[in-house]
């Protein structure tokens, strides 16, 4: 049956399936190992220079030991090939090892099919929007190539306009597509719970951890995708009152503040009394594959699924990887915990015996001198206040880290500050914690939300003070205020990366509001909301039997249009020769004397040139019947000057008695 | 029942029965299925989507129905890549038994490119792509002399993407004329006019022809008097001179061959009589042809050859 599926391809259909594969694989070499990428990507170059110079077929002994020898590399490096990671170092391998024997046309179709698979797989690890759109954009290139395996006989066309036709055909193919897959994409029902094991992969957690040690948060620091959002409900605090609680850390082994493993007395509800108005707003949080919530300080209940601990810090029941929104109050002036419990002053106040003598003999020093733990929380805000600076590239510090920073570096950010002024005031006796979180975020005027990044996040210490209860205490903004009023890149004030620069985060702050459309409208569309997307029509909890009743009805409709549109009639090919003479008859009709129906131009031209004489129109009636009958196909230069002529022209109107008499 | 098949799908019955031209395809006979290739395709379509749904990754669903909607609209492509196509002549070049028979099918496109189509005819497949109004050329097999029907043509496309295969059936009324083989080494040319004496009546050299007006150099025994009497001008006789060479190919003087041998020579001595220009008349057991030479003759004569019980 099939002559042409035997042929060798052509080099354009191979270029192109060499394209989709390339496109296909590119997305996942950008997170692979080394090991694979370098590899991966020398077999597919290698190929591709040796096919298009006109190589012949690889022969069997290079191309089998390949296929062995890659699952073999990826089951010593990760020690299985199932699980997202080694799985799409698996599949790329094996697609770039597919067109290394991709010969044929089945060949490059097979390709082709397994590319688009591998492609879709590149979103389970980035589902932003930029991404996205990349790869529909590739979407283009696979169409293209499928086109040009199957109607290559085309040959007396260059390349370069064949491809550009390919992918010209390909994009109007995606364009064709789009309302029925939005259809689909509405309408098709969700999974209520994962068919097979969801994605449980502890090495793409992003985000704040549950420990700080000095350098741990450098990297969110220069990290600038967005870590969450919030719209406020109705007033928005100032910027320096934007603290963001995340976990608190009570645990110090000298050098990394830890969280306490769950216990009963931290869960037990302690006492927090609300002063003025609560804020009620709204937020939505990146996946981070880790259970924090983040709320403003300090919150006054937790969402649904969710428990919030006697520190005030919020913990989900599953890990974060989804997109996840919540509702959430807080208050900024508050009374927490006035009478504090033995087991978190304990707690608080728990510091490793053989670490930092320095700092302890300076704090030690300073409860002798105050007395009043209000003079000693100052006392320690001057002293970093006076001769400590705020850097993003903090020097690294020795064993004992407070000492080392509080008299030697003296230079450091948030965490170094936060670290070193707990550590101080635990030594003088007083019960303090380390809390981490963000602080500040970008308000987006268009979208009226705010966007907080990754390099927002921010460590701070809480005091207790007799009375007071846990008061914020932010040794950071001591030595860099503009690090609250401006943000962290403000207080850095250090050369940032080209892709760091002032204006270009403004435009992404600005272009933020498009990633948050695009989170709130596809990447959260759960099976919640579908069931309500039937609401407008009266149906208020959309089953899977209604969901697929509407999908089938949908897309058939939309089928339906298609094949309307392709059945139709055609138009009839639009001749402007008999248009114009049409046209022409119609006003001799006007005029009142119309054609009769079996008369041709010269029998009509000798009917009624009397009627007006030395009028052009019997030149105009000769005129077409030459352009009419003496060529085959009229010159399209007097055709257009008769149609000119014949609609310029005025008839006076005659009397009917003068067309009888003329007509005998 | 039959009467409402033939109705709806004239193409189910018009399987045998041939159907004058000129066909135009139409959605009545215009078939689609998915291909092999796009069985595949929608296999790997379906583990995409329930990978997307099972890790409820919404923008790798929206990709997923994206590919799948451009790829499947692709049906509506292919269906127009045959829907209104016309074909209104067929040409056979002549051939002789055994030979290819070269068949140019006409087509008109109705103002749409027709991409890829592939003509299954004869066990073979031609591809061709279709601008405009224009033609194709298919090679038949013509094993036999006399007429050779076309089978049914089956004209399919699986443009663009290869996913559905589009096909339809094409049945013209047609038949190609397959002249006789000639025989490879013949005999020569039987001589002129020497063995049927017998049979054909001898005239004379100068038998009258017709008349025409005279001109100076004509010698003056041949104007016609009589008849000049009766006109204004003078009018001379013209005598044709029978010319003696006549060849007469005659199938039953070839005794001892069988039926198709002497088919067989007899086609190759009007060729080699047309080389050698000599006129020549063909006599069959049912009839008779010639004398005559040229284009006309020839196939007139090799007609005859072909068409022989």
């Amino acid at each position: 049956m099939n002559a042409t599926v035997g042929k060798p391809l052509t080099q354009l259909q191979f270029g192109l399936t060499a394209a989709s594969v390339s496109v296909a694989v590119l997305p996942h070499l950008l997170r692979m190992p080394w090991l694979f990428a370098v590899p991966i990507v020398l077999v597919l170059l290698g190929r591709c220079q040796q096919r298009l110079r006109g190589g012949m077929p690889i022969p069997a002994w290079i191309k089998l030991p390949l296929v062995v020898i890659f699952p073999i590399m990826i089951i010593f490096h990760f020690g299985t090939i199932f699980g997202r990671a080694p799985g799409s170092v698996l599949a790329c391998a094996m697609l770039v090892l597919k067109l290394v024997e991709t010969e044929k046309r089945r060949d490059a179709r097979a390709a082709v099919c397994f590319s688009s698979f591998v492609l879709m797989s590149a979103l389970l690890f980035d589902s932003g929007l930029g991404f996205t759109l990349v790869l529909v954009a590739a979407l283009c290139v696979f169409l293209a190539a499928l086109r040009e395996v199957e109607g290559e006989s085309a040959h007396n066309r260059t390349w370069k306009t064949a491809l550009r036709d390919d992918l010209r055909g390909g994009a109007v193919a995606l364009a064709a597509g789009t309302p029925l897959a939005l259809c689909v994409f509405l309408f098709f029902p969700r999974l209520g719970s994962p068919l097979w094991g969801a994605p449980g992969d502890s090495s793409a957690r992003t985000g704040l951890s549950d420990s700080m040690a000095p350098g741990t948060m450098q990297d969110l620091l220069t990290d600038d995708t967005p870590a969450f959002r919030v719209t406020f409900n109705d007033a928005r605090p100032p910027r320096s009152e934007l603290y963001w609680r995340g976990p608190v850390l009570w645990e110090f082994d000298g050098t990394t503040w830890t969280r306490p493993e769950y216990r009963a007395s931290l869960s037990r509800t302690t006492e927090l009394k609300a002063i003025g108005a609560p804020l009620s707003y709204e937020v939505t949080l990146e996946p981070t594959h880790r259970r924090w919530l983040l709320a403003l300080d300090v919150p006054l209940s937790s969402p649904a699924g969710a428990a919030r601990g006697a520190d005030m810090s919020m913990v989900n029941r599953l890990p974060i990887d989804n997109v996840l929104r919540y509702d959430a109050t807080s208050s900024s002036h508050y009374v927490f915990e006035p009478q504090l419990s033995a087991e978190h002053r304990r707690l608080a106040l728990q510091l490793p015996a053989d670490f930092n003598p320095r700092a302890r003999e300076l704090a030690t020093r300073w409860r002798e001198e105050f007395h009043d733990n209000g003079r000693i929380v100052r006392a320690a805000l001057d002293l970093f206040h006076k001769d400590f600076f705020y850097t993003l590239q903090a020097p690294l510090l020795a064993r004992d880290t407070v000492d080392d920073f509080l008299f030697g570096t003296k230079s450091g950010f948030c965490e170094h500050f936060a670290s070193a002024f707990t550590f101080l005031m635990r030594a003088a006796g007083l019960p303090a914690r380390v809390v981490t979180g963000y602080q500040g975020g970008y308000y987006n005027s268009a979208g009226d939300y705010w966007v907080i990044r990754q390099s927002d996040a921010h460590a701070w210490s809480e005091v207790w003070l007799d009375g007071r209860g846990w008061v914020r205490v932010d040794p950071t903004s001591a030595v860099a205020p503009q690090r609250v009023q401006l943000g962290a890149r403000a207080a850095a004030g250090e050369s940032a990366a080209w892709y760091q620069s002032d204006w270009l985060l403004a435009v992404r702050n600005q272009l933020d509001l498009v990633n948050r459309f695009w989170n709130s409208t596809v990447v959260q569309f759960s099976a919640l909301r579908q069931q309500g997307l039937l609401t407008p029509f009266g149906v208020n909890k959309a089953e899977y039997s209604d969901l697929m009743a509407v999908l089938i009805g949908v897309s058939t409709l939309l089928m339906a249009l298609f094949a309307w549109s392709v059945l139709r009639a055609p138009r009839v090919a639009h001749d402007t020769l008999d248009a114009a003479y049409a046209r022409l008859c119609l006003k001799l009709a006007r005029a009142g004397a119309p054609r009769q129906p079996a008369e041709g131009p010269m029998a009509l031209a000798a009917r009624i040139g009397a009627l007006w004489p030395q009028h052009e129109l019997t030149g105009l009636l000769a005129a077409y019947g030459t352009l009419r009958y003496a060529f085959a196909k009229p010159p399209a230069g007097e055709v257009l000057a008769f149609a000119r002529a014949a609609a310029s022209l005025r008839l006076p109107s005659v009397q009917p008695d003068a067309l009888s008499s003329a007509t005998q | 029942m039959l009467e409402y098949a033939e109705a709806r799908l004239p193409a189910l019955t018009r399987l045998k029965r041939p159907e004058s031209l000129p066909i135009l395809l139409n959605r009545y006979r215009i078939y689609v299925l998915p291909t092999r290739f796009g069985l595949l395709y929608s296999a790997v379509l379906i583990v995409m989507l329930l990978g997307a749904l099972n890790y409820n990754n919404n923008p790798a669903l929206l990709l997923t129905c994206l590919l799948g909607a451009a790829s499947y609209q692709s049906v509506f492509q292919a269906f127009r890549m045959l829907n209104r196509l016309e074909m209104h002549a067929l040409r056979a070049e002549p051939c002789h038994a055994g030979d290819p028979l070269r068949v140019s099918l006409y087509w008109r496109t109705n103002n749409r490119n027709r991409r890829s189509l592939r003509l299954q005819a004869d066990g073979r497949e031609t591809v061709f792509d279709l601008a405009h109004d224009g033609a194709v050329t298919v090679e038949f097999t013509a094993p036999q002399r006399g007429w050779r029907k076309l089978e049914r043509l089956r004209l399919s496309s699986e443009y663009p993407f290869g996913l559905f295969h589009v096909w339809s059936w094409l049945n013209p009324e047609f038949a190609a004329l397959v002249y006789p083989l000639p025989e490879a080494n013949p005999p020569p040319l039987p001589r002129a006019g020497a063995a049927n004496v017998a049979r054909t009546v001898r005239m004379s050299g100068d038998e009258l022809a017709s008349l025409r007006e005279y001109r100076p150099e004509d010698p003056q025994r041949n104007i016609a008097w009589k008849a000049s009497a009766r006109h204004d001008e003078l009018l001379v006789k013209e005598f044709e001179l029978r010319r003696s060479q006549e060849i007469v190919l005659d199938y039953s003087m070839l005794h001892g061959l069988a039926h198709e041998a002497r088919i067989s020579r007899l086609a190759r001595w009007v060729y080699e009589a047309e080389i050698a220009q000599q006129p020549y008349s063909l006599h069959l057991p049912q009839r008779q042809i010639g004398p005559a030479l040229g284009a006309e003759h020839r196939h007139a004569c090799l007609r005859e050859l072909a068409l022989l019980p």
